[in-house]
């Protein structure tokens, strides 16, 4: 940062004027080639995209204006990696390492778009080009996302030039707290992790509350299975959630932050490491920030990768290097959370969406929404749906314009079955209900709930005792053995859902079910503990007829419980070429060559390799 | 993970020496950084080397081996070389992941948690690797591979010697 001549600003004044020195730095010819370094992206192999630009970049000499930069998820995840080049946003998508020498003298060069790299719209046959335009983008309105896919997250200077940082600067400049928080209260916004409490209200309290020092907590331990907003937020555009933070602890009165990131995430932890150590050196996280009385450190910590540490009280024991065990609650955190002093935590999404209501007021965020529900969500859109990604869309949108329109209806043109949210501890919802709109309320309704953003699809193949066995399993596991319920229930419910999907389910096991859950809802520690339960409550609800199935008639309807269905061979699409007799291992499989082969159901184990290996999908599973 | 450690080298304490020193006021709330550490330099969470940790800080040993079995990234036993870790997250179960679990454990011949007897693999199921959209994915220490069926698995861990 020293050769851009930025030092520690000691005023408001002095951050303003080094942006203004950015901006006019920036000339309006020069190009910029943005390589999405999203998780995705980089699991396609987007940093080598980026130094091969890089390389190029070098090599075209210094009378050509270009740069290029890592920038954070673009969202379309199903299409990366994802490379744009500006001015312009060209959109390109599937980028292969052989392409980056192909857009860099067509696009940066010449000045020429490279139709074969561009996104083809299904529905009318047509390249787009630039990100907007397509379906996908469309719908979705991004606040919390806005920095992704813009910015070069490991470097501050970007993110001032971008306007970063002004939403501190103007409650320095000065708000008073009591200022602050009343904006955040009349914003509506209410926590993005899943419990959605409104986060105002949680300053407020914690702002009121006796004891010092104060903590502020930022939760990245995101560990929702089929979730990954926060890990994209905390990568793509990490001062965001810095600055959302520097917020919060001026407005509670707080000295000390801490943030939680998930052992999985070590590019989160890097990243967030580099931007807490360039806003120290500007002088914008520490002692007397921006020249003010104002004082903030951050601490970064790792996770031991234990999925109830994202619940608050646990995280803040494993902080104090205990196991990561929850509390009750009847003291709130907010009174005696970390170290037993006041301590105001919040997610990763809830705080990077800060800055926006302290730059653009609390009024316009509260103007989008649902009555109860306001702002935007970030979803990530997962499972068989066609555009896997990130997205993020206004509350009160319904869940079919998501699946449908951002995502592009279900994969190979299979049916619709469920959409499962809130994680582990959300539900189930079927088909007649996608016109639901997505709120708080509406969620829990339905027997779901918001979570934390998990959006996964299911398709008529999906079996859904087996993924009410699969979440129950998952929480199983998970569950920290404190209290009695979550212990005991969820492996007594375990027992019944394997019995279950053995085919040896017993007429009264749907009750007892139920039964266990409401147990758990009653009596556990934890809201890990006492949601458990959602994901079979809410498959008993709207898929009562196949849990039925498969206890009365010994039947999988989905296909997916082994036992519960047989391998058959269609006699008019076999044609004999005996593949699946080669490799049948019980030799169940008999047929002369040319002519359709048979399968013994007497000596077949339903092993499924005949319906793996057959080239003429003549295998059938029914 | 891959730099495993033998028994005698365990005993060398000067690694632990180095993080022990770059703490201040080292106390019970660094507990979580200390393991975390002390597993990277040493591959693993060595018994001897847990209990200097315990009488140079402090902290019981009680303390300090409930909070090494409780998380699920420390491990008390030397690794394997390599590192698959299969997820089992929601997105990856409805594509077909609990079959790339058990093709891992035919090829490997172990459990999740196990290490395979001529320590080249340690293998690990985790409860979301958080990239859904490459149902169902494993990696291989720090490699993704995405999009998998049983049948690419053996071809993929043959990569790695």
């Amino acid at each position: 940062m020293t050769e851009l001549g930025i030092k520690r600003f000691s005023s408001l004044v002095e951050l303003e004027g080094m942006r203004e020195k950015l901006l006019n730095s920036r000339s309006a010819s020069a190009k910029s080639i943005h390589v999405c370094t999203g998780p995705g992206c980089v699991a396609k192999g987007s940093f080598k995209l980026y130094e091969i630009f890089c390389a190029a970049v070098e090599g075209a000499g210094s009378d050509v204006q270009v740069q290029a930069k890592c920038v954070g998820c673009h969202g379309f995840c199903e299409r990366g990696p994802i490379v744009v080049i500006e001015p312009g946003g060209i959109f390109y998508q599937r980028v292969e390492e052989p392409d980056v020498a192909e857009i860099f003298r067509e696009t940066v060069l010449g000045g020429r778009v490279v139709e074969r790299l561009l996104y083809e719209d299904p529905n009318t046959g047509k390249k787009v080009e630039k990100a907007n335009e397509i379906p996908f983008y469309k719908v979705q309105e991004r606040i919390a996302l806005s920095g992704n896919g813009l910015l070069d997250p490991t470097e501050i200077s970007d993110y001032i030039a971008e306007g970063g940082y002004t939403a501190l600067a103007k409650v320095l400049s000065p708000m008073t707290p009591e200022e602050v928080i009343s904006e955040v209260e009349l914003s509506g916004l209410r926590g993005r992790g899943g419990g959605g409490f409104p986060t105002g209200r949680k300053w407020r309290s914690c702002r009121q509350a006796e004891g010092s020092p104060k903590y502020v907590i930022c939760n990245g331990d995101e560990g929702d299975p089929g979730a990954f907003m926060d890990r994209c937020i905390m990568e793509g555009n990490p001062h965001s959630v810095i600055e959302g933070m520097l917020i919060g602890a001026y407005a509670i009165g707080s000295e000390h932050g801490y943030i939680y990131v998930r052992n999985e995430y070590p590019l989160s932890v890097e990243r967030l490491k580099n931007a807490v150590a360039q806003a120290k050196e500007l002088g914008l996280v520490g002692e007397t920030i921006l020249g003010s009385s104002f004082s903030f450190d951050i601490r970064i910590n790792r996770g031991g990768g234990a999925f109830v540490c994202g619940e608050s009280t646990a995280l803040m024991a494993s902080l104090e290097g205990r196991p990561g065990e929850p509390r009750a609650k009847y003291v709130h955190t907010v009174e005696s959370g970390f170290r037993g002093k006041p301590t105001n935590l919040n997610n990763v999404e809830t705080w990077a969406n800060i800055p926006h209501i302290i730059n653009r007021g609390g009024k316009w965020f509260a103007g989008i929404g649902t009555e109860k529900s306001k702002g935007t969500k970030v979803f990530s859109l997962v499972g068989n749906v066609v555009n896997t990604g990130l997205v993020e869309v206004p509350m009160g949108i319904t869940m079919r314009r998501i699946i449908d329109e951002i995502g592009g209806g279900i994969r190979d043109g299979k049916r619709f079955k469920a959409v499962q949210t809130g994680g582990p501890s959300g539900g189930c919802i079927p088909a007649e209900h996608l016109d639901a709109r997505v709120d708080f309320e509406e969620l829990t309704k339905l027997g779901s709930m918001m979570g934390s953003g998990g959006m996964i699809v299911m398709d008529e193949e999906t079996c859904m005792v087996r993924v009410a066995k699969y979440f129950t399993d998952f929480l199983q596991k998970e569950s920290c053995g404190k209290c009695t319920p979550c212990r005991e229930g969820l492996a007594q419910m375990l027992y019944i859902l394997d019995r279950i999907t053995d085919g040896e389910g017993q007429v009264g096991d749907i009750e007892r079910l139920e039964e266990l859950g409401g147990l758990l809802e009653g009596t556990a520690l934890c809201a890990l503990g006492k949601t458990a339960a959602n994901p079979v409550i809410s498959t008993i609800r709207y898929f009562r007829d196949e849990y039925d199935a498969h206890i009365l008639d010994g039947r999988c309807p989905a296909k997916e419980c082994r036992g519960l269905f047989r391998y058959e061979i269609d006699p008019e699409a076999c044609n004999g070429c005996g593949i699946c007799l080669k490799n049948c291992p019980a030799d169940a499989i008999t047929g002369e060559k040319k002519v359709p082969h048979v399968i013994n159901q007497e000596k077949c184990t339903l092993c499924g390799t005949c319906w793996e290996k057959c080239p003429f999908t003549a295998v059938l599973k029914v | 993970m891959s730099n495993t450690v033998g028994t005698e080298a365990c005993l060398d304490t000067k690694a632990l020496d180095e993080i022990l020193g770059s703490i201040p006021d080292v106390g019970g709330d660094d507990l979580v950084p200390i393991l975390q550490q002390v597993q990277k330099a040493y591959g693993y969470l060595p018994k001897p080397i847990l209990m200097t940790v315990s009488e140079r800080t402090g902290i019981a040993a009680a303390r300090i081996f409930g909070v090494a079995t409780f998380y699920e990234q420390f491990h008390l036993e030397p690794h394997g070389r390599h590192t698959v870790r299969c997820c089992r997250g929601t997105a990856c179960h409805v594509r077909g992941g609990p079959g790339i679990i058990e093709a891992i454990k035919q090829a490997l011949g172990v459990e999740p948690g196990e290490t395979t007897e001529d320590m080249r693999f340690t293998f690990e199921t985790v409860a979301c690797l958080g990239t859904c959209f490459l149902a169902p994915v494993i990696m291989v220490n720090n490699d993704y591979f995405g999009n998998l069926n049983a049948r690419k698995i053996k071809s993929i861990l043959e990569r790695y010697t």
